[in-house]
């Protein structure tokens, strides 16, 4: 596979990054520390360049009928300016990827799918908008990301030159006041140095944030004048921060909380599939009947001591020999509660919160007990 | 600090000082880096006989779980218990506080590598 570089990638390099692979991507996986990095999040903010997500526009006047088909939500109820978090699913109810839809317009949708399956997601929405006057176009290569995450990414947003938003008679007064006022979940059409930046209010961090998409050949500008602002209070932040982050937030990943052979009722996420929704969509009859009686869920695992179980790990009801009763999807040592947390799937009757389990941590077993996610709620 | 190109290497990314029939053992800056920040270590007791070769202890990081081999034949004879407390120590003075185990040892492997062979395989990192 050939490796595919970010927009950004010299700007990291000249940073001074670690590089992983992600997804066939080089991307950044730490600057410096991978624990100051989730802390700067968490205290003040952190800048993650997420280049590699993919986006795919669909665009036409059935667009919202077309996705209501295509993935789990009912995409047509969201407005113009709204996003809604939703679920690319199998015809077996199985989860394909997980997706953030922003309704950019009344008939222009921007579909954000993890860089692992940005293909097979675009493949998808190709066949299953094509009996839709819709059209989906993959825009993953002309679009950046950039995500600004922590309690002071507002102000730092707010006091970066170059941001307005668009309009006739609108100034730089009005940005401030406009991204002050754009909900969670919400995006806003703005511009960054006379050109179109679309700033939204999400994030995969468990704390306040905006995520900004914009073309690739402006993003190293936009990076640098958010670095230059932001000062000590905004650190370069890698994907191994991103994902202590979103794991502590209870987050699922795809690839470990969530894949084609779960269902979303097993990952506590039933419902993000809209089973009222008018008409048929890919994945309904198999999400009516739902997972197999006995199927395990997702909870989440915390425990005392310093030693993480890790994805893949079993987990057990006893310390005596037996089958297990899970096992875990993601698990470290959290930085911000700095106690081992886990997400696993474990029998339904071990997963009340309360029940005391047992994780097998290469070879030695470590007394943990089940907890409802999240692990950490920032404080509003 | 230790004086880097003074230490011997082993492939497994750690280093050995010796001084007379002792040797001390660290994990060198490469590993460390490569790890990410440590946050806990588990090394092997003191007066424990370790096979060289053989798994003796782990180093974990956030993001992953390191295992520390010995290098040599031996009987520990220090452990270093500032990194237990401090785990950290490994990430910001790898070569120094951050050792990791002492161990008596009556020959050393001749497959060690000098600070040039150790260079070379990390690719100069």
């Amino acid at each position: 596979m050939t490796e595919r570089f970010s927009p950004l990638h010299q700007t990291h390099v000249d940073s001074g990054a670690s590089f992983t692979d992600f997804a066939g991507w080089q991307m950044p996986v730490r600057y410096s520390s991978d624990l100051a990095e989730h802390h700067a999040v968490r205290s003040h903010a952190g800048i993650f360049d997420l280049s590699h997500m993919g986006e795919i526009l669909v665009i036409g006047p059935e667009a919202a009928e077309a996705l209501d088909y295509a993935l789990a939500g009912r995409l047509s109820a969201i407005e113009h300016g709204q996003a809604k978090y939703t679920l690319l699913l199998g015809r077996d109810g199985g989860v394909i990827d997980d997706l953030v839809v922003y309704r950019t317009g009344d008939d222009r949708f921007m579909v954000v799918a993890n860089a692992s399956n940005r293909e097979v997601v675009v493949e998808e929405l190709l066949q299953r908008t094509s009996p839709f006057d819709a059209e989906v176009e993959d825009e993953s290569d002309d679009i950046a990301l950039v995500a600004v995450q922590g309690p002071d990414a507002l102000e730092i947003l707010q006091q970066t030159p170059g941001f307005g938003v668009q309009g006739p008679g609108l100034d730089g007064d009005d940005f401030v006041s406009a991204v002050a006022g754009l909900k969670y979940y919400r995006s806003l059409p703005a511009e960054f140095e006379g050109g179109p930046v679309l700033i939204a209010r999400t994030g995969y961090t468990g704390e306040d944030g905006f995520e900004l998409y914009l073309a690739p050949e402006r993003a190293e500008a936009l990076w640098s004048a958010l670095r230059e602002t932001g000062g000590s209070r905004l650190v370069p932040a890698g994907l191994a921060s991103r994902d202590t982050l979103r794991l502590e937030a209870g987050m699922p990943l795809y690839g470990h909380e969530l894949g084609t052979d779960t269902f979303p009722a097993q990952a506590g996420l039933g419902r993000v599939v809209a089973l009222g929704k008018e008409g048929d969509f890919v994945g309904r009859e198999a999400s009516e009947r739902g997972p197999e009686e006995g199927a395990r869920v997702l909870v989440g695992l915390i425990a005392e001591g310093r030693r993480a179980g890790r994805a893949g790990y079993a987990v057990f009801a006893t310390t005596d020999a037996g089958e297990p009763v899970g096992e875990i999807t993601s698990g470290a040592l959290s930085p911000t509660l700095g106690h081992p947390i886990a997400m696993a799937y474990v029998a339904p009757d071990s997963a009340e919160p309360g029940t005391e389990l047992y994780i097998d941590v290469r070879g030695t077993r470590v007394a943990a007990s089940v907890t409802a996610l999240p692990f950490y709620k920032r404080r509003k | 600090m230790a004086d880097k190109t003074t230490l011997q290497y082993t492939a497994e990314h750690e280093w050995v000082l010796v001084d007379g029939d002792v040797a001390t053992v660290g994990i060198t800056a490469y590993a460390a880096d490569k790890l990410g920040d440590v946050v806990f270590v588990d090394l092997p007791a003191v007066d424990a006989e370790v096979d060289g070769g053989t798994v003796v202890g782990e180093i974990e990081s956030t993001k992953s779980v390191g295992e520390l081999f010995a290098p040599i034949d031996g009987t520990i004879t220090e452990v270093n218990e500032a990194v237990v407390s401090s785990p950290e120590l490994v990430n910001s003075d790898p070569f120094g506080d951050g050792w990791l185990v002492k161990v008596r040892f009556t020959a050393l492997p001749d497959d060690l590598m000098s600070f040039d062979e150790y260079s070379a395989l990390v690719g100069g990192e």
